[in-house]
Order: structure tokens, then sequence, then C-alpha cells
């Protein structure tokens, strides 16, 4: 994998779990042309086999049904993906991410090609789990932009990046796990209310 | 359609709200027509949960006939089906492992953070309790969306009184899994905080799982009465001091198993509870907990202590060295009711187990609010009110 080979003065925790500030430093290393300042990651486990959560997510159309707030992702070809996502008063920001390493069934690393309005890079990996599954690991750095699109970017990420990036990730379990994302609305009008 | 809706303390109504819709594959739409009101729901009535919002449909206890199914339901139209409070997928780890209340997948996504925050991961979600437990809307209403119903809900043979298998859906398997939960070993002598519908379900299965003697705990002359219809003994905490009753009752010993089937809002003027309500009041504390300090304190050394009663919050003065000391073991938790259906089903149809005993109210849904003001006001008479949507008023 990626991470730094283990220092004697470091433990095992994740570097997304760090108090220290260079902690989006050291992790920026791991990424091929990391983009972003700020660091957040976050695990789940998801009770199916590693290969198929690959293939659902390399389809990155496929993201949009359980990421609040992305309208659509269009796929432009094998390596470069078009992302439309939701801002405020029925406005949409849109950039394009390129996949820069990709080992099937293992891992999906990516950046935000140049001249984006919110640069962002990141990794997304599969590690099997025995009988509990797949443990599915997001690493995600990005740069939180001042003014209108800041205001998108803190939607985006609600008030919390962490939780947030720990909600998407409970609803694609769910949709892997369930075939469908939960919902406590009890009419499709209140669903719709409820996505924005 | 018509529900019962929460608008703040002691303020429940009756309205009209739309009907509930499919929204996911294996969604099924219940025409309800039966539900009771919880001894829980009166912590809701009475305001002491958080994450409430006004307009929220109450009622994690009913059973009804399937009206609608997605297309991933195994449900059928026209079936009859109890549904369990516990809303869980049947499929994630834990439900794999029959831990369905801690289900990963029962709650939406959004409801989840809070208790990732208040108590580390959050379970399963709950039908009308709160946001917290997922803000899905109860079943004291007309119709009621159920998810996951391929997994949860249990079908009825025909023939068979509501009444006697409405209690399925949470108090019965509650009352068996803390029975369970005491590790009762023939000839255990047993003690049960709380004569409410729990405590007596788990004086029943108490016995029925080979206890010698069940002694029970209250203060209502009639709930320790039905108590001891049962075959328990009995202790009136207004008459008698509980700690050295079970001591004397048990030869100096104490009981082998302790089950605090109270909870939160234990009642009687003991100096910890005027503390606790204070602390609640003062927004200190949360939770009220003098039944489970009696329990460790009176259980043997070695002993058991089950834990079915609800608390959400902290706890001061937990009698931590006499637990320690003692070395006792507690065993508790939300539930895991898809687990026991199809056996207490099986003890039902087999006269084995007998839940009817209970009902001492049944209201149209129309005096739902009423049930509410009866059920608060008369412990030891209102014993369960189950409310019928197609009931004509008297």
């Amino acid at each position: 994998m990626d991470h730094p080979a283990h220092e004697p003065d470091h433990d095992d925790a994740p570097l997304t779990t760090s108090k220290s500030h260079d902690a989006a430093a050291t992790a920026r290393e791991t990424l091929v042309d990391a983009r972003g300042d700020v660091l957040v990651g976050k695990s789940v486990t998801i009770n199916k086999p590693r290969d198929e959560l690959y293939a659902f997510w390399r389809d990155f159309a496929n993201l949009a049904c359980f990421m609040e707030n992305v309208e659509r992702i269009d796929v432009v070809d094998h390596q470069r993906s078009h992302w439309v996502v939701r801002a405020p008063a029925g406005k949409t920001v849109e950039w394009d991410a390129i996949v820069t390493q990709d080992r099937p069934g293992e891992l999906i690393a990516w950046t935000s090609a140049e001249g984006a309005q919110v640069p962002n890079s990141g990794r997304i990996e599969f590690r099997d789990a025995g009988a509990r599954g797949t443990v599915v690991s997001a690493t995600i750095l990005y740069d939180p932009p001042a003014g209108a699109v800041g205001r998108v970017i803190a939607m985006m990420f609600q008030r919390e990046p962490a939780i947030q990036a720990r909600r998407e990730l409970r609803r694609f379990k769910q949709l892997m796990e369930t075939g469908e994302i939960a919902t406590s609305a009890r009419t499709r009008q209140q669903r719709e209310e409820e996505r924005g | 359609m018509r529900a019962l809706t929460w608008h703040g303390k002691h303020d429940v109504r009756v309205e009209t709200v739309d009907d509930p819709e499919v929204l996911n594959p294996r969604d099924a739409i219940i025409r309800v027509t039966s539900t009771a009101i919880c001894g829980s729901d009166l912590h809701l009535y009475d305001g002491s949960i958080p994450t409430m919002q006004k307009g929220d449909i109450l009622g994690h206890e009913f059973m009804g006939e399937v009206v609608e199914t997605g297309a991933a339901s195994t449900l059928k139209k026209g079936q009859r089906v109890v549904v369990p409070f516990t809303i869980a997928c049947g499929a994630c780890y834990h439900c794999g492992k029959h831990q369905y209340s801690a289900c990963d997948n029962g709650l939406p996504a959004e409801n989840q953070d809070i208790a990732q925050v208040l108590y580390g991961q959050p379970m399963s979600g709950l039908f009308g309790y709160s946001h917290m437990t997922g803000g899905y809307a109860g079943g004291q209403a007309e119709y009621v969306r159920v998810p996951f119903s391929d997994t949860g809900p249990i079908v009825i043979p025909d023939g068979v009184d509501d009444d006697k298998v409405l209690f399925l859906s949470d108090i019965l398997p509650t009352g068996w899994m803390a029975a369970e939960n005491a590790g009762i070993e023939p000839g255990d002598i047993v003690a049960v905080w709380g004569c409410g519908p729990v405590g007596l379900f788990a004086v029943q299965s108490a016995l029925l799982m080979g206890a010698e003697r069940v002694i029970a705990i209250d203060h209502f002359p009639h709930r320790l009465e039905l108590a001891r219809h049962f075959g328990a003994e009995t202790i009136n905490f207004e008459q008698s001091s509980v700690y050295e009753a079970l001591l004397e009752m048990t030869g100096g010993i104490g009981p082998d198993a302790v089950i605090d089937a109270v909870g939160l809002e234990a009642h009687g003027f003991f100096v910890d509870n005027v503390l606790d309500q204070i602390k609640v009041s003062t927004f200190l504390g949360t939770d009220r907990a003098h039944s489970i300090r009696q329990a460790i304190h009176a259980c043997r050394k070695g002993g058991r202590v089950s834990m079915p009663a609800v608390y959400g919050g902290f706890i001061d003065k937990f009698p931590l060295g006499a637990f320690m000391e003692k070395g006792l073991t507690l065993r508790t938790g939300q539930t895991h009711v898809q687990h026991y259906l199809p056996g207490l089903l099986a003890a039902v149809m087999a006269d084995k187990i007998d839940t009817t005993f209970l009902i001492s109210h049944r209201l149209p849904l129309e005096q739902a609010a009423d049930g509410y003001r009866l059920f608060h006001d008369h412990q030891n008479e209102v014993t369960k009110v189950v409310l019928k949507p197609g009931l004509q008023p008297a």
C-alpha cells in the first residue's frame, strides 16, 4: 500500500486520526498529483466481497446515487469523469476528476484536473476483512475555498467534513448490503424535500 | 389517514396526515388493526426523550394487514403481520449474528450522528421513537410504512386474535430476553424490579426457563397481584425494605439473578431518586436509576444482572465498587426482536405464554390522547392500553 514506511516514533493509527498539524502534508506524499491541504478520512466495513464493491465504485456514474448533493457524474473516458455538484440557489459547481492509480479490487486514486474550483484528490481502498466482508477506506484532501464556492463546499461536507464522509460511506454500505438507502420519510414528497 | 402525533410534553393529538407510500423496494404498507401504548411511550409523553419534533407519529407496538408491497418485499397483500419495533436490515454483520437491535443499516445515515457521538456507535432504527432512532413514523396510525418488510414482520396464522399476538412486537420478546440475559440456572431465585408488562413477562419467562422462585418488586398492588397470579412472590417497596426483604427471603444470600425492568422513570421517594430528578431538570444528568442501584446492591456474590430497562444517558453513583467486588455480570440491550419471534409465536400458539391478561383498556385510535392520559395518571389500574383504528367509539 501507499502508506509511509513505519517509523519507530509513530504509532500504527491511520494518518487521518493524527493529532499532528502536518498530517495532511504527510498524506499528500502518499498520493500521485496530490491536491488539497485539508485531510479527511473514514473507514466502513461492508458485508460484501471487495471485487464487487470496487466494480460498483469504479463506474463513477454510480456514485451519485448515494452521495448527497452530487447531481450527476459523467464518465468522459476510462480515466476522466466530470462531476456536477448542487450549489445554493439552484446553481451547480463542476469539475473534472482524473484517475491517477487503479488497482482492480484494491484501490482507486484520483486528483482534480487543472483549474478545478475545488482542488481535491484522494483514494478509496478496499481490503479483505474475512467473515466481515471488506473494509472500505476513503482518504480525501481538498482545499476549502472562500466565497460562494466555499459555501458549496460547506454544504457538500456539511458542518463537519469527517461526518459527511462517514454519511456517504454509510449510504454506500446500505446500498451494497441491503439494495436500498434507508429513509425515514413517509411519502415521496417528504423524501424529495429531505434530499433538497 | 388519522394518526397520533406528538406536540410536546403531555400534548399528543390525533390528526389527519398524508398516507405513507412505498419508497424503497423492500418496503410494505401495513393497515394497522391493533397498536399499543408502551410504558416507554410515556417517556416521550413526559418530554424526557430528546430529538422529538412536533408532528412525529408515535407507536412502536403494532400489527395489521399488508395492503401494499415494494418489489423486493416477500409479504403478500392480505397477510396479517406483527411488526418488530426494531428496524433491522437482515443483511449486515450484526443481523447475521442475530443482534438485530445493533443493525448497521436500519438508521438513515443522517440520523446516525447523534448516537455516534453519544454512544460511540449508532444502533438500529426504531418506529416512532425520536429522531435519534431514525425519525420513523410509528404505528399509532391507520397505516405505517414498514422498511425491510422481508426480514422483520412475522406472518400470523388466520383465526388468531390480535390481542393474543400483538405483544410479540416488543414487550414479550423484551421480557423473554431479560430472563435470558439473567442466565437462569435450575433452582435459581430471581428478583424482578418493576411489574409493568416487561417485568411481568420476565416473571413468566424466568419460571419457564427453570427458576425455582421469582420475587417481583413494585408498589402498585394490582400489578403485584398479576405477578402473584403467575407464581411470583412479591415485595411492595412501600410496605417493606427491599434489600432487607430480599436477603431474608433468600436466607441471607441475595437473589442469584436480578432483573431491572423499571429504568429511567423509577418511582418513589428515595434520596438518590430525588437527587437524580434535580439533575434531570437542570440537565446535569439524564437518567434516574434507583432500581439498578438497588438490584446490584441486593444481588448475591457472583450473580447476574439483567437490565431490560431503558436508559439513555449517564448515571451518577453507579455502584461500581459493589459490582466489581461481588464479581457480577451485567447483560442488557435493546431487544433483538426478530431473533425471538418464531419461538415466541410458537409458545403463544401452544398456550405456554399468555399475554392477553395484560390488556386493561381497548380504545379507538381517535381516543388515543385519552389513552395516554389514562395510562400516565392511573398506573395501578391501567396495565395496557390497546388502540384499535377500526373500533367504534363507545
